[in-house]
C-alpha cells in the first residue's frame, strides 16, 4: 500500500477526534543563535495556526493520523472497533515521520497528532507513538508542535518519555458516565483513565513548578466526550465537564457531536449528528471557564440547553430581574453576564467608560453587537424598555432565525 | 496655505512615518496641513514638496505613549490610503492627551484599533496559508511560494518564516513584495508575477488526499469555513479545488452511511495479549482490603473522585492516625497526607518525635469529596451518612492492625473512630476509650491550623497539636 492509500485509511480513522489545537505551548524556533546556523526545522509561537479549513467548518492545524486503525477494543461508537469491516492500515515510524516533515515543510501543518488502536498491550502501542515523537525531536530537531494520545495504563516511564517530546497529551473520557461507558466501550475503564489524567496533571505541574524538573507537556492536557450516543443530558456533560477542569486542570474538553459512520453499530442512533446541541454545549462550556457561571446556573431550566438561543442570552432570559444593567457602573463581573457582551468588548468597555459616559453609537464604535445587548442595558443616551425587557416578545425578537449551518456556496 | 506634501519610501514604510511625524509635531504642523505620499494611492497633485522641518533637538522630546507606537507600529501596514493621516492625526491628540489611547469609543482611536486589527489577522493568515511548492536547484532544494496579501505585510511577516524555516531556502513572491531567505540572510524584491512561482509540487496530491479524509461528509458547515477560510485565499491553496466537490457529495456519501444494512460483525482476532494485571494483587489482609475498598459503591463519593485512597504504613503500627479524607493531592496521587495538611502533619510529627515511618495513616472517609470551581476543587466536608458508609473500612483497618492508640485529628475523624459525633475541644487531652477497646487520643485537623489567620494564634496552636502528638510516644516506645 503506497503512503496516500494508508494516509487515505490512517486520516479517515483520526477525524472523529475533534481536538486540532496547536496553541499554548512554549515559544520555540530554528534559527540560529546570533547567525549561527539553524537549530532542526520548526517553530511555536504561542498562538496556534489553523492552515486550512475543511468545509466541516474544522480547523486543519495538524497532521491528524493514527498510527494504525487496527484495535483490539470494541467500543460501538468508533470507527476502528475491532468487529468493524474497515479497511485497516498501519503507518511505519518512518513514515509518519517523513509525512510529518514533508508537509510541515511546505507549511501545510504546524505539526502532528498521533493516535492509535491499540495492539498488542498499552505499552507496546504508547512505545510505537513514542517512538515517532522521538524520532522528530531528536533525530529531526523537529521543534513543531506534536500532540500525543496517551494510553491509559502505559507504563510511568513511557509516560515521561511522552511528555517529554509532546507538547500536549490527551486521553478520551468519550462518555460522561461510567454506566454509558460500560454499555458502549466495554473494555475501557473509566476509573483508569481518571487515574491516568490524575498522574498527568501530577507531572504537568510538577515540571510547570520545577524548572530543574524534565520537561512535560507544556502545552497541557484535554479530553474528548462524544454528544448524543448515549442518553446523557447537557447537565450531566457539563457536570462531567466541570469536575474534570477542576481536577485534572484540563485545557480542553472537546465535544463531538456523534456521526454515522461507516459500517457502524446498529445499536447507535444513526442520524444527522447533533451539530446544534455540540455548539452550545462548547459556548456553556465556555461560559463556565471564562464568565463565572456554574453547571447549576447554566442549566437551572432544565436538562438540556436550548438549542434556539444560545445559554447566556438563555440565561438572561430567565433572570430579566438583574436587568438592566448600568454600563457606566456594573462590575466586570456583571457585565460579562450580559447577552452579546464578549469579553473582549467588555474590557473596551471597561477601558473606555473612564474618558466618557457611553452611549449608544459608542459601544457600535466598539464592535459590540449592540442590538443583542440594548434590552438588557442602560447607557448615557438609552434606557432599554421595561415593557419589553419583562414582555414575552423579548425571547423571539432576539433568537436568531433558523437558518441551515450547511449553507452551500 | 498649501499643504505640505510627505513623501515615504513605499507604503509598508513606517519608520519613515514615525520620523516624519516626530519632526512635524516638534514643528507644530497641524495634521491638516500634511498630505502624506507612499506611492499607493491618496496623493494629492497639487500639495507641494516641501522639505520637512529640521529636527529640534529643544522641542524633539516629545514624549509618545508606547501603547501609541506599537498600535501605529502594526495599523500603518494597511492598505487604506488614509492611514498615515489618521496615525498623525492621532499623534498629535495622543501627546496633548496621554491617556486617549485607552479610550475605545474614541472614533480615531476605535478606527486605528480596526486598522490593526485588519492587519493582523491577513499576516496570520498569510502564516497559516502561505504554500511552499519544492524546486530542485543545484544547490539542492528551493522552496518556492506565491501569495497575494491584502496590506503590505510581507516584510513584517517574513521574520515568522525565517524562524520556522531557517534551515531550508525559500522565497515568497507577492504582487508587491518578495522575501528571499538562503539559510543565511533575508532579502527583500520588487513585485512578482504569479507565472514566476512554481506550477506544481508532486506532494499536493498527497496532501489533497488528507484534505479530502480529515473532512466529515455528515457534518457539512460551509459558513464556518468561509468566515475563516475566505474564498480569496482559494486560488493560491492547492486542497481548494476539493471544496466543491466534497460538500457536493457530501449528503450522498453520508446517506449511504446512514442507510447502509448493519453490517456483520468482523470475527475479530484478539490482537491484544492479556498481560498479566499492571497492579500486584496484594494477599494480605490489608492488601485485599485495600482493592475492595477501590471497587465501593456504598455512598456516591466515588463518582466524581479519581479514586479511593487507602491507608498507608505498617501492618503492625502501634498508632493509627486517622484525618477527614484526602484532599485534591491525595485524590490525584492515590497516596494518603500527601498535600498540605499532610505536609504539616509531617512536620508536627517530627518536632513530637514522632517516627512517622511507624505511624500507619489514613483517613475516615476514602474518597475525596469536593466542589468544582473552575480549575481548583473546593472540599466539603463529609456528611454523616457518608462517614458511617465508610466507617466499616476503618473498622477493618483498624480490627486488622490492631494499634495501642489510635489518634483522631479533627470531628470527622472522632464521630467514626467513636462511633458518635464529637466536639473535639471536649474530648481533646483525654484519653478516650474505643468499643473494641483500643485506646483514642482526639486532636485538631492540621487543616484547621491551616486556616488560621492570626499568626501567633497559630504558633500556639501548632504547639498544642505537637503536643497532643507527643503523648502518642509512649504507645510506640512501649510497641
Amino acid at each position: 500500500m503506497d503512503i496516500a492509500a494508508k494516509l487515505a485509511i490512517l486520516a479517515d480513522a483520526a477525524k472523529y477526534d475533534a481536538s486540532c489545537s496547536s496553541s499554548g505551548t512554549e515559544k520555540r524556533h530554528s534559527a540560529g543563535v546570533k547567525g549561527g546556523p539553524a537549530r532542526g526545522i520548526g517553530s511555536t509561537e504561542g498562538a496556534g495556526i489553523c492552515h486550512s479549513y475543511a468545509p466541516d467548518g474544522r480547523c486543519i492545524s495538524l497532521l491528524k493520523i493514527l498510527l494504525t486503525n487496527a484495535c483490539a477494543f470494541d467500543c460501538l461508537y468508533c470507527v476502528n472497533r475491532s468487529s468493524s469491516n474497515v479497511a485497516r492500515a498501519r503507518f511505519s515510524v518512518e513514515e509518519a515521520v517523513k509525512l510529518t516533515l514533508d508537509f510541515y515543510r511546505r507549511n501545510y501543518i504546524e505539526g502532528l497528532f498521533l493516535s492509535s488502536g491499540i495492539i498488542r498491550s498499552p505499552d507496546y502501542t504508547m512505545e510505537q507513538v513514542v517512538r515517532v515523537a522521538k524520532a522528530l525531536r531528536v533525530d529531526h530537531g523537529f521543534r513543531g508542535y506534536i500532540h500525543l494520545k496517551t494510553i491509559p495504563d502505559a507504563s510511568p516511564e513511557l509516560i515521561a518519555e511522552a511528555g517529554l517530546y509532546a507538547d500536549r497529551l490527551s486521553i478520551n473520557v468519550e462518555l460522561p458516565s461510567e454506566t454509558s461507558l460500560k454499555r458502549l466501550a466495554p473494555e475501557k475503564d473509566l476509573r483508569a483513565v481518571r487515574r491516568s489524567m490524575g498522574g498527568l496533571r501530577s507531572r504537568i505541574e510538577e515540571a510547570k513548578a520545577d524548572k530543574r524538573a524534565p520537561r512535560f507537556a507544556p502545552a497541557g492536557q484535554s479530553t474528548q466526550m462524544i454528544i448524543g450516543a448515549d442518553g446523557s443530558d447537557d447537565r450531566a456533560i457539563l457536570g462531567t465537564s466541570a469536575n474534570l477542569y477542576g481536577s485534572y486542570r484540563l485545557k480542553r474538553v472537546y465535544y463531538s457531536a456523534f456521526s454515522p459512520i461507516p459500517d457502524a453499530s446498529a445499536s447507535l442512533p444513526l442520524a444527522a449528528p447533533p451539530l446544534m446541541r455540540e455548539h452550545r454545549l462548547y459556548q456553556a462550556d465556555w461560559l463556565m471557564r471564562f464568565y463565572g457561571f456554574s453547571v447549576g446556573e447554566i442549566t437551572e431550566a432544565g436538562g438540556m440547553l436550548d438549542l434556539a438561543v444560545d445559554p447566556k442570552l438563555a440565561w438572561a432570559l430567565r433572570r430579566r430581574d438583574r436587568f438592566p444593567l448600568d454600563v457606566q457602573r456594573a462590575s466586570r463581573e456583571e457585565l460579562l453576564r450580559v447577552p452579546g457582551l464578549g469579553k473582549t468588548v467588555v474590557d473596551r468597555i471597561l477601558s473606555a467608560r473612564r474618558f466618557r459616559a457611553l452611549r449608544v453609537e459608542d459601544l457600535r464604535r466598539m464592535r459590540a453587537p449592540v442590538e443583542k445587548a440594548l434590552p438588557f442595558i442602560a447607557l448615557a443616551d438609552h434606557r432599554p424598555s421595561i415593557s419589553l425587557l419583562d414582555g414575552p416578545g423579548l425571547r423571539e425578537r432576539l433568537a436568531p432565525r433558523p437558518r441551515q449551518m450547511a449553507l452551500a456556496l | 496655505m498649501t499643504p505640505r506634501r510627505v513623501a515615504l519610501d513605499g507604503p509598508a514604510d513606517v519608520a519613515g512615518w514615525r520620523s516624519a511625524a516626530r519632526r512635524l509635531l516638534a514643528a507644530r504642523v497641524p495634521p491638516e496641513a500634511v498630505i502624506w505620499s507612499a506611492g499607493d494611492g491618496g496623493d494629492d497633485l497639487f500639495a507641494q514638496t516641501e522639505p520637512l522641518p529640521p529636527v529640534a533637538p529643544e522641542n524633539g522630546a516629545v514624549h509618545v505613549p508606547r501603547a501609541f507606537l506599537d498600535l501605529a507600529e502594526t495599523a500603518l501596514l494597511h492598505s487604506d490610503p488614509g492611514r498615515f493621516d489618521l496615525g498623525y492625526r492621532l499623534l498629535t491628540r495622543v501627546v496633548a492627551r496621554r491617556h486617549l489611547i485607552e479610550d475605545e469609543a474614541d472614533p480615531d482611536v476605535a478606527r486605528l484599533r480596526g486598522l490593526a486589527k485588519a492587519v493582523r489577522r491577513d499576516k496570520h493568515k498569510m502564516t497559516a496559508f502561505v504554500r511552499f511548492r519544492e524546486v530542485a536547484t543545484d544547490n539542492g532544494p528551493w522552496f518556492v511560494a506565491w501569495f497575494e496579501p491584502e496590506h503590505h505585510i510581507v516584510e513584517a511577516t517574513a521574520p515568522f518564516f525565517v524562524r520556522r524555516f531557517a534551515a531550508m531556502r525559500w522565497t515568497i513572491l507577492t504582487p508587491e513584495r518578495s522575501a528571499h531567505w538562503d539559510s543565511q540572510e533575508l532579502s527583500f524584491s520588487a513585485s512578482a508575477s504569479r507565472s514566476e512561482a512554481p506550477a506544481e509540487d508532486a506532494l499536493e496530491d498527497v496532501w489533497r488526499t488528507y484534505y479530502a479524509s480529515i473532512f466529515n461528509p455528515a457534518r457539512l458547515k460551509v459558513a464556518a469555513m468561509r468566515s475563516e477560510m475566505p474564498k480569496k485565499y482559494w486560488r493560491n491553496l492547492p486542497e481548494a479545488s476539493l471544496i466543491r466537490p466534497l460538500i457536493a457529495s457530501a449528503a450522498r456519501v453520508t446517506a449511504e452511511m446512514v442507510d447502509a444494512p448493519p453490517p456483520e460483525p468482523k470475527k475479530g482476532q484478539r490482537l491484544m495479549a492479556h498481560n498479566a494485571p499492571t497492579v500486584d494483587r496484594d494477599t494480605d489482609a490489608l492488601g485485599r482490603l485495600r482493592d475492595a475498598v477501590d471497587g465501593c459503591r456504598a455512598c456516591p463519593l466515588w463518582e466524581p473522585a479519581t479514586q479511593a485512597v487507602f491507608g498507608e504504613g505498617p501492618a503492625d503500627a502501634a498508632v493509627v492516625v486517622v484525618g477527614e479524607q484526602p484532599g485534591d493531592k491525595e485524590d490525584v496521587a492515590g497516596r494518603p497526607f500527601v498535600g498540605p495538611a499532610g505536609a504539616l502533619f509531617d512536620r508536627a510529627a517530627v518536632e513530637a518525635g514522632l517516627e512517622r515511618r511507624k505511624v500507619y495513616v489514613t483517613n475516615a472517609v476514602k474518597h475525596f469529596k469536593f466542589e468544582p470551581r473552575g480549575k481548583f476543587r473546593l472540599h466539603k466536608t463529609p456528611a454523616p451518612g457518608e462517614i458511617a458508609a465508610c466507617g466499616r473500612w476503618l473498622d477493618q483497618e483498624i480490627s486488622t492492625i490492631r494499634p495501642k492508640l489510635v489518634v483522631a485529628m479533627g470531628a470527622t475523624a472522632a464521630r467514626a473512630v467513636l462511633g458518635k459525633a464529637v466536639k473535639v475541644g471536649e474530648a481533646r487531652g483525654h484519653i478516650l476509650r474505643r468499643a473494641d477497646g483500643a485506646e483514642v487520643l482526639v486532636t485538631v485537623h492540621p487543616s484547621y491550623l491551616l486556616r488560621l489567620p492570626d499568626e501567633a494564634r497559630k504558633r500556639q496552636e501548632y504547639a498544642r497539636f505537637v503536643d497532643d502528638l507527643r503523648s502518642a510516644l509512649p504507645y510506640l516506645d512501649a510497641a
